[in-house]
């Protein structure tokens, strides 16, 4: 991705800036220490929809602030890392907009104490996401990676969504503390279930779990300081989040441990085999975060102490060593401008900052003492043996995906470096100390936990159990050295089995290849996406016909079935047509109506058509005089003689009608009776119901004391209405100079 | 009377919705007419008909003497129409000016924004 040589400049203040933005608010964060530690939360809150109940509240307490601390901390490093990385990148101000935003949305994300804001955030993470993943859009396969992402995960949201306003309405409240205040008395609600599978769906998703894990190894088209941050540390681990939100009110269920235990291991074990199955060294570090969430997600489906500590413990853990090992991957890259496993070697002495970081985050990822990584793997291992219902199976999976990471480890962190047997890879840039500092410190880092896990156990992993569990007492103590018991010898088991895995990596992997050929939600997923627009091009061509004729037909129709609809809907009030009024007048003036219609229907002559537009003119104002309208009809007969005079005009310079056959439509003449018929029915509903004549008294009434005016129509138009009147004669003015505009750009065209 | 004049209208516009869909421009304008006239019919009637008292005030009074004509929908339709001459005479010119312009005077060879390409 880089597009020169990465330097330690970068891009100056545009890469610093943010840097230092992330690194103040680290240590703003680090300041909630002590209220933290001390088993204390920190809280703000501004009202922001307060009609549903909605403010914007945040907390701070030690699930959250793990989390901050590892975001902000991780995001310091990152920022830094990619200002170097992308030296010469031409966009490299479009992508430190995103990062940042991705940072300040995900910190939204962890510290919301509303279940709306938290998603907003969720979404805003899964937006400036896709922006990131498809930062390089000129390669179709990042933009389709993206909208994989964007659609999967956006997908889980909007269940998360109707889960959260479910959850909302059953606890009365929106307030995430006050719901998880409740205890477990949300579990007794009917729509307990239907929360906890919509909750489920978000941040399983979110955090990839088998099945919907395809998304996140492609997800890695993005630069290589985005999947450190999002796919190691933050985003996928939003998912994680969640579920340990809110663990405390909607654990202990049968449907939550068995979801999350049996998605979890089978994620866990399936990903570590995957792992090994890789050659890109990126790819690999991938699936193992897959392992990693699937581990998370297993130790959330339990309630034990050990399990939480341990969740707690791997939680930070991993993010350590993972974006520690993904950044030396993008050192890698950088250097040699190759990521494949066989390709790399002899790199030790060469990157000597990047080797000791790679070693150390590697042995942290292995589980091998004195590393945090140990510390994790050992509680992982005793909360999985205090699983009641079947403590074997679990164990057995976690060694198998813990013993396949070890060796992936061996693979990623020390092969390139210190392998013997590998070709020595030519080294075409210089690593800058920008991008050395970055998995240095994290690696280190987990270095001195490991040795001195003393400063994690209360200022982070008590505060996060008590989250979790609202006991601090089920803490269980962080040590490198337990004692001599059960999930000793399963490290032990796991050591001599990684070895094995590494000793024959090349063998499985060829073995492993059979992986590729299980049915995959990731071909699927194009399937249907092509399916969808396959859809999309038939339905558009069928209501986007392009034919003025139709899109007419569509709008007549929506009227006539509105009006039917309504009618039948609403039913009808008894109809009681009469025709005991009508005289031999009426009768001739409705046959003089009629006749003009139908001659205007079916004409084929010019002359005839304008004769028959004239009939029917002069029996609307016949209509109006018989039935005391007199200045209605005035005004009718008038405009019917400038219709007249108009039509003539303009149609003696059009085509001849006959030229054009008015051959007889029958779907076009059921639209119109359809049409036509439905006014009918409506007219004669209004003609059976009583009239109200309120405004029509008061006219009557007012119009002489108030108005000076005899003839009741005059006063109304002129008067009471007067704005409306004026406002009718704007538009016969528009419609005057609009039409003065068309003829006379036609002169001007003729000249 | 209002009954028959209902089913009249209905009639009207009927006829005035089978000619805009016509396709032809000229047909589309005298559909165009008639259902104007239908709109205005359809609130006259609407109102109630009243034969031979029209919304006056005699000399001397302060109201209308007796029973008379609904002036209310009078009024509106008085603006109807006016309104509606309005709206025909640009669609007309309209129509002259399509014709000019692009020497066809049925709606769907006008596929200016459209083009039959892309309808695929």
């Amino acid at each position: 991705m880089a597009a020169a040589a990465p330097t330690s400049r970068g891009h100056g203040l545009l890469g610093y800036g943010p840097t230092a933005l992330a690194l103040a608010l680290f240590i703003w964060f680090l300041g909630f220490l002590p209220v933290v530690s001390a088993g204390q939360a920190a809280s703000w809150a501004v009202p922001w929809i307060p009609v549903l109940g909605i403010d914007l509240a945040f907390r701070i307490d030690g699930l959250s602030l793990t989390f901050a601390l590892l975001i902000s901390g991780i995001g310091t490093l990152v920022l830094l890392y990619a200002n170097s990385y992308l030296t010469g990148d031409p966009q490299f101000d479009r992508f430190v907009l995103f990062l940042t935003s991705f940072m300040l949305a995900m910190l939204g994300l962890v510290l919301a104490d509303d279940l709306i804001v938290l998603f907003v955030f969720w979404e805003l993470t899964t937006i400036t996401s896709y922006l990131l993943i498809g930062y390089g859009h000129d390669s179709e396969k990042s933009r389709r990676n993206a909208l994989q992402a964007l659609f999967l995960t956006g997908a889980g949201a909007l269940a998360f969504l109707a889960g959260a306003i479910l959850l909302g309405e059953a606890a009365g409240t929106y307030r995430i503390s006050e719901v998880l205040a409740q205890g477990k008395a949300i579990q007794d609600h009917p729509h307990f279930t239907a929360i906890l599978i919509l909750v489920f769906l978000g941040a399983l998703t979110k955090s990839a779990q088998v099945p919907f894990h395809f998304w996140l190894p492609n997800a890695m088209a993005a630069p290589t300081p985005v999947s450190a941050f999002l796919h190691s540390a933050t985003m996928v681990k939003a998912g994680v989040y969640l579920l340990a939100r809110l663990h405390p009110a909607m654990s202990g269920g049968d449907l939550w441990l068995y979801t999350l235990t049996i998605l979890g291991v089978v994620t866990a074990v399936f990903a570590s085999l995957l792992a090994l199955r890789q050659t890109d060294l990126k790819q690999a570090l991938a699936y193992t975060t897959l392992m990693a969430l699937g581990t998370l997600v297993m130790l959330l489906g339990q309630d034990s102490g050990y399990a939480m500590t341990a969740f707690a413990t791997f939680l930070i853990v991993h993010s350590l060593y993972k974006a520690a090992l993904f950044l030396v991957v993008g050192n890698l890259d950088a250097a040699t401008g190759t990521r494949e496993t066989d390709a790399l070697g002899g790199l030790g002495r060469v990157l000597p900052m990047t080797a000791l970081a790679a070693a150390l985050a590697g042995m942290s990822m292995a589980g091998l003492p004195p590393f945090l990584g140990f510390i994790g793997k050992e509680l992982t291992y005793a909360g999985m043996l205090q699983v009641a219902s079947f403590p074997v199976i679990l164990s057995i999976m976690a060694l198998l995906a813990n013993g396949l990471i070890l060796a992936v480890a061996s693979v990623v962190a020390i092969r390139p470096f210190w392998s013997a047997r590998q070709p020595k890879t030519p080294v075409k840039n210089a690593i800058p100390w920008t991008m050395a500092a970055g998995p240095v410190v994290l690696a280190v880092l987990g270095t001195i936990f490991g040795i001195m896990p003393g400063l994690l156990q209360n200022t982070l992993v008590a505060p996060t159990v008590l989250s979790l569990t609202g006991d601090i007492a089920e803490t269980k103590q962080l040590k490198l050295w337990a004692g001599v018991n059960l999930p000793l010898f399963l490290s032990l088991a796991t050591f001599v089995l990684g070895g094995l895995f590494y000793a024959w990596h090349a063998t499985l992997r060829a073995r492993l290849a059979m992986l590729d050929r299980l049915p995959n939600l990731d071909e699927a997923w194009d399937r249907f996406m092509a399916s969808i627009k396959t859809f999309a091009i038939a339905l558009t061509s069928r209501i986007q016909t392009g034919r003025m004729t139709d899109y007419m037909a569509v709008t007549f129709s929506t009227i006539a079935i509105g009006l039917i609809a309504t009618v039948l809907l609403r039913g009808l009030p008894p109809l009681s047509p009469s025709f005991a009024d009508v005289t031999p007048i009426h009768l001739a003036l409705i046959g003089l109506l009629l006749s003009g219609t139908f001659m205007a229907t079916i004409t084929r002559k010019r002359i005839a058509a304008i004769a028959a537009l004239g009939v029917v003119g002069i029996g609307v104002a016949l209509v109006f005089i018989f039935f005391s309208a007199p200045d209605v009809a005035i005004t009718q007969l008038l405009v019917e003689v400038l219709v007249v005079v108009l039509v003539a005009i303009v149609m003696l310079q059009l085509p001849r009608l006959r030229d054009y056959p008015n051959r007889f439509r029958p779907g076009h003449a059921v639209i119109a009776a359809g049409v036509g018929g439905s006014v009918t029915l409506v007219l004669l509903a209004i003609l059976s119901t009583p009239l109200d004549r309120r405004l029509t008294t008061f006219f009557e009434t007012a119009s002489w004391p108030e108005a000076f005016g005899r003839n009741i129509v005059n006063v109304i138009l002129v008067d009471f209405r007067a704005l409306d009147t004026f406002g009718e004669v704007a538009v016969v003015v528009v419609a005057a100079i609009a039409s003065i505009a068309l003829l006379r750009q036609n002169r001007k065209g003729r000249s | 009377m209002e009954a028959l004049l209902a089913i009249t209208i209905g009639i009207l516009v009927a006829a005035a919705v089978y000619l805009m869909l016509s396709g032809h421009m000229m047909r589309f304008i005298f559909g165009l007419v008639l259902i104007s006239n239908a709109a205005n019919l359809t609130i006259f009637t609407a109102g109630r008909l009243t034969p031979g008292a029209p919304p006056l005030i005699p000399l001397g009074f302060d109201g209308p003497a007796g029973d008379v004509a609904n002036a209310l929908p009078q009024a509106l339709v008085l603006t109807a129409i006016v309104i509606g001459f309005g709206l025909f005479a640009f669609a007309v010119t309209l129509v002259w000016r399509a014709w000019v312009a692009l020497g066809t005077i049925e709606a769907d060879d006008m596929r200016i924004a459209e083009p039959k390409e892309d309808s695929q």
